[in-house]
């Protein structure tokens, strides 16, 4: 083999790696929270809504979930821009991925919710709570905790994916390649490099999430248990 | 909108079709593989087949196109087509998750079962043969179609770094030339919606009726 590795050469760009891990870290922070928000409101009317809505919810989820997010991106971001409206490309990529996880979201959260038990809720209507105070309390809170193992590998997921918005000029960590490759033409060190940062990313976002659940979710942290 | 156009659109559901059919029987073969490997007695193997899955899925399916494009050329191989290269990416990614699901699968095999094949007498590879495969088969059914719809999305990626004509490409190509994107990219969604949502149905249908024993 007379290939001769140039690390050196990739490496010799980290100020451009770094922006990009950064880009890539924001956007995957503002469709976390956007996408939980969305998918929560859309579990609790999945669930409790009345019947047109949930079909509208359900057609939502549907479609998400059965066509690529890449195709979606472009749909989405090329869409906006076609009727003249012009968006940050980092505001449109947050929408993109948004919209993606959103569906996500809605199908986990709603399995926790039809897993609290109706006792919850009669006890919940005793004690007086309001609608509000109940959905909050007694149903939401609960049922995220119940499937908070399955919302952050989804959410660890969305970094990986993110990569793909790449695809319509957003330059985070995988954007930045392209600018490296045309410069260096070192293209396998650059995957390479890139590899093991996403690796390292992966396991950032991962231990976010669970001292995150240690944060929200003080029955794991005193009980060292799971509901 | 044109007919060369809708045309040309088939044409790239017609590769998305080929890709997800090698990348299932590949990524299928070699999952098969992890998965034994995964429940080896042999610590050495079951960590190799774990470390495989962990790093897999912690990639970016974009990186591993990147990777099989562009590796194959450096180890003196001549570089690969854009769908060998799709091909042995989407195999690497489709056979870390299908290892980990169908390993999940075996060992969800009542012990009993495992008991009783070993007070029969039967060897290691008569017990998986006869009595714990066909049982797991039966429980992977439906996580496996439903991995087939994660197969079928997932292609569309192969139309950026290894620049494979499938769905997705035809249909930016297009958009690049009329600049009409919902109606483009909505077509192209449909087409994959045609695809991946009976596949959905099918697998959560399987659920149900395969499950009737646990229920």
């Amino acid at each position: 083999m007379t290939y001769q590795f140039d690390f050196g050469a990739v490496l010799a760009y980290w100020p451009l790696l770094l922006e990009g891990i950064w880009t890539t870290l924001r956007l995957t922070f503002f469709s976390t929270v956007f996408g939980i928000l969305i998918g929560a409101f859309c579990a609790v009317i999945r669930t409790g809504g009345s019947s047109w809505a949930r079909a509208v919810i359900s057609l939502y989820v549907e479609f998400i979930r059965n066509t690529p997010l890449l195709v979606q991106a472009y749909f989405l971001i090329f869409g906006i821009a076609s009727l003249g409206i012009r968006l940050p490309i980092l505001v449109g990529a947050t929408i993109a991925l948004t919209v993606n996880i959103g569906a996500y979201t809605t199908e986990i959260v709603r399995a926790g919710i039809e897993s609290i038990h109706r006792g919850q809720l009669e006890a919940a209507t005793c004690l007086g709570l309001s609608r509000t105070q109940t959905y909050l309390h007694v149903v939401i809170r609960p049922a995220l905790e119940r499937v908070y193992p399955a919302l952050s590998s989804q959410y660890v997921l969305l970094m990986l994916a993110s990569s793909i918005v790449s695809s319509v000029g957003v330059e985070e960590l995988f954007g930045m390649s392209n600018r490296i490759q045309s410069e260096t033409f070192r293209n396998f060190e650059i995957f390479v490099v890139l590899g093991i940062i996403y690796l390292l990313l992966a396991m950032l976002v991962r231990t976010g999430f669970t001292l995150l659940g240690l944060a929200m979710f003080p029955r794991r942290r005193k009980l060292g248990t799971s509901l | 909108m044109n007919s060369a156009f809708i045309l040309s659109l088939l044409k790239g559901l017609w590769g998305t079709i080929v890709l997800s059919l090698l990348t299932f029987l590949f990524g299928g073969l070699i999952g098969f593989v992890i998965a034994l490997a995964r429940i080896s007695p042999i610590a050495a193997v079951s960590r190799a087949a774990a470390a495989y899955i962990e790093i897999t899925q912690g990639l970016p399916l974009l990186v591993l196109m990147g990777l099989c494009f562009y590796g194959p050329s450096i180890f003196g191989y001549d570089s690969f087509s854009p769908l060998a290269a799709a091909t042995f990416a989407l195999t690497l990614y489709a056979s870390a998750y299908l290892g980990e699901i169908w390993r999940g699968c075996i060992q969800a095999v009542a012990k009993p079962q495992w008991e009783a094949a070993e007070c029969l007498g039967f060897t290691r590879w008569q017990r998986m043969r006869a009595v714990i495969l066909p049982q797991a088969l039966r429980i992977a059914i439906p996580p496996t179609v439903g991995f087939m719809v994660q197969i079928v999305k997932n292609t569309s990626i192969a139309s950026l770094v290894v620049g494979y004509a499938e769905l997705s490409y035809n249909a930016k190509i297009i958009n690049n030339a009329t600049f009409q994107p919902f109606l483009y990219f909505g077509i192209a969604a449909l087409m994959y919606f045609a695809i991946c949502y009976p596949l959905s149905v099918q697998s959560r249908a399987l659920e149900r009726k395969l499950n009737v024993g646990h229920r």
